[in-house]
């Protein structure tokens, strides 16, 4: 068990920055999510904690020191890959004994570690089987065995549960999750899943086109997101947002778009507010009411669609030009081509300025 | 119905095409002189087991199975020892104009033999190379290596590389990777290559005819080619010494065809 400490990593392949500047802390016995679409860095930044990958600039330390120069085998860390990555011409035990064989641990040691593993993860029965003649699911969890056994200073996993069916993924995800409460590890978990993120996490790292967008606690994240990618990419479906302009006079701050004219209470109004800026402004599709609420702005909507999701309703609206989600209770009525009328309450309004969050000043009375 | 029927005919057509002047071969071996000279000849031999004893005691045919089986093991050998690094670095590392050296090997396994027979000849008489055993392995394992690395490179390729990385984090440096990992999932491309150049280099004629001149060094072709003396063509012999220098290739090739299982990697990654 152990903290990690990122220090200005930065990586290019060519000309093609990858990361840039990623700076972070990874406390001892955290679980740490990196999340973010394909192709963002995420997994690229796993690589190069665990070595296998160099980094063009920056530091990565381990319980405070440097391990810029050691080789994979020499961190000390274990790494659950995308692909299973199961050795095939062993069997599930060799499987797991093998990073204990390489490092010449006694045979006793090697048994005891595999029994507690194999307990551990319910593989007890597959111990003698070839990988090519498990599921799935079962490869899923030798692949974790094998990272288990070895009691390492970190785990790295790299998308784990992607290759998994919906059912499988799920049930797995609560079974890593208590693993981790049982094991108390320093884990380190790359995926591009929201729920997954949100789910397993004590603290996500948002990261696109190479930089850290957001690092917070999973709620936080979906509560306060730093900035609008963030706020698009966390919640299904995802956070309704609209360019337009804001404008400031006597005190009273008024955003407006296409259609669409919201007026701001006086503690979302920024402080260095100019007379007239370029803004976002966004709403959760389940923070908007159907409903009178106190203290909202009322807006009417033409009803496009309604998918029924079974628990809820999704209902797809237009405003002027815009077009917004809301998530409505089922006994809803529901007729295309109607008006409705929507509520947005104040208090769940966020406001992005310059791409960054403009957080609500709890000092200024509304 | 007629079509399995008519691929079914063909098949054997072309089975029986290529078999049948081994199978005449290996009939002919157990007649005996006054067999083969009969007019019209034969099918079924009397069982004689005369030219066996003339081809393996009278013209030391013991000498020539040795001395191939010592120039294509060793070959094989050499050649799988250099292939093996090379097909590994060209599927694995980033090299600079890695598809040209690709282009360039299979050039070079292209090239007429005879071309370059007269630069080797000056070589290995400058390198003390004529009339022995290595003078013939030297060219053979050049020639076998584009074939070689070609094959091991596809194979190399197919195998995941989340595998190695896997074994790097598990602790192995780059020796234990290869041997622990790369190799034994490497095995049916290893086995195929080694039996290509085991055959190329069992069957070699033109180079061996040209460097190996004393009888003692001769390999199993050139030494069958030569039982023909100025006015005779002992038949019977040619027939036999011809079996018993098959055979062995035979016997390999079905013993390492256990080996030779495609998908043994499988499990190894997802799908």
């Amino acid at each position: 068990m152990a903290e990690l400490e990122l220090r200005g990593i930065s990586k290019s392949f060519r000309d093609q920055a990858v990361l840039r500047d990623i700076s972070l802390q990874v406390p001892d016995g955290s679980f740490t999510i990196l999340l973010g679409p394909s192709g963002c860095g995420k997994s690229t930044l796993l690589r190069i904690i665990a070595g296998l990958d160099n980094q063009t600039s920056g530091q990565v330390c381990i319980d405070g020191t440097a391990v810029d120069h050691l080789p994979p085998a020499e961190r000390d860390i274990a790494m659950v890959f995308q692909q299973y990555a199961l050795y095939p011409h062993l069997s599930v035990r060799e499987n797991l004994a093998f990073a204990l064989t390489i490092r010449r641990t006694p045979r006793r040691v090697i048994d005891e570690r595999i029994a507690e593993a194999a307990q551990l993860l319910d593989i007890q029965p597959l111990l003698d089987r070839k990988p090519k003649d498990l599921s799935g699911g079962q490869r899923q969890r030798v692949a974790m065995g094998r990272a288990i056994v070895r009691k390492p200073k970190l785990f790295l996993f790299d998308e784990p549960l992607s290759n998994l069916d919906a059912q499988l993924r799920t049930s797995m995800r609560i079974e890593l999750k208590k693993l981790q409460q049982r094991l108390q590890a320093t884990m380190i978990y790359v995926t591009h899943d929201q729920v997954e993120a949100m789910t397993l996490g004590d603290r996500i790292v948002v990261i696109e086109g190479g930089r850290i967008r957001q690092m917070d606690a999973p709620h936080r994240t979906y509560a306060a997101p730093a900035d609008p990618f963030v706020a698009s990419f966390i919640g299904t479906p995802p956070m309704n947002l609209w360019e337009g302009v804001l404008t400031t006079r006597d005190d009273k701050t008024v955003f407006r778009s296409n259609g669409l004219t919201v007026p701001l209470p006086a503690r979302l109004t920024p402080p260095q507010a100019r007379q007239e800026s370029a803004a976002t402004i966004g709403i959760r599709p389940e923070d908007i009411a159907l409903r009178e609420t106190p203290a909202a702005v009322q807006v009417d909507g033409l009803l496009e669609l309604a998918e029924d999701l079974g628990a809820d309703l999704l209902l797809h609206c237009r405003v002027g030009d815009l077009r917004l989600v809301v998530r409505a209770a089922r006994r809803h009525d529901t007729v295309p081509d109607q008006t409705v009328r929507l509520f947005f309450p104040v208090d769940k309004l966020h406001l992005f300025i310059d791409n960054r969050r403009v957080d609500p000043s709890p000092t200024t009375p509304t | 119905m007629t079509r399995r029927v008519l691929l079914a005919l063909s098949i054997l057509a072309t089975v029986g095409l290529s078999l049948l002047p081994f199978l005449w071969f290996v009939l002919t071996s157990f007649k005996s002189q006054g067999e083969i000279e009969a007019a019209p000849p034969g099918w079924w031999p009397s069982g004689s087991l005369e030219f066996y004893r003339a081809a393996l005691f009278d013209h030391h045919l013991f000498d020539y199975v040795l001395n191939s089986v010592v120039v294509a093991g060793s070959t094989t050998l050499l050649a799988l020892l250099f292939a093996i690094p090379a097909a590994y670095a060209l599927a694995r590392l980033t090299i600079p104009g890695k598809q040209s050296i690709l282009a360039v090997l299979l050039c070079v396994s292209m090239f007429p033999q005879m071309a370059i027979a007269g630069p080797v000849w000056r070589l290995l008489d400058s390198l003390g190379g004529l009339n022995q055993r290595w003078g013939v392995v030297l060219p053979y394992v050049a020639l076998t290596l584009p074939l070689a690395i070609w094959i091991l490179a596809s194979f190399f390729k197919e195998l995941p590389p989340e595998l190695e990385d896997a074994a790097r984090v598990d602790g192995c440096g780059p020796w234990a990777t290869l041997f622990r990992i790369t190799l034994p999932l490497a095995t049916p491309g290893i086995f195929t290559a080694a039996i290509l150049i085991l055959i190329y280099a069992w069957n070699e004629f033109f180079f061996a005819l040209l460097i190996l001149t004393q009888p003692e060094q001769q390999t199993l072709p050139v030494g069958i080619a030569l039982f023909q003396g100025e006015f005779t063509m002992p038949w019977g012999e040619l027939a036999a010494a011809s079996v018993v220098a098959t055979l062995p290739l035979i016997v390999v090739v079905l013993l390492c065809q256990r080996w030779i299982v495609s998908g043994l990697s499988a499990g190894a990654v997802k799908g």
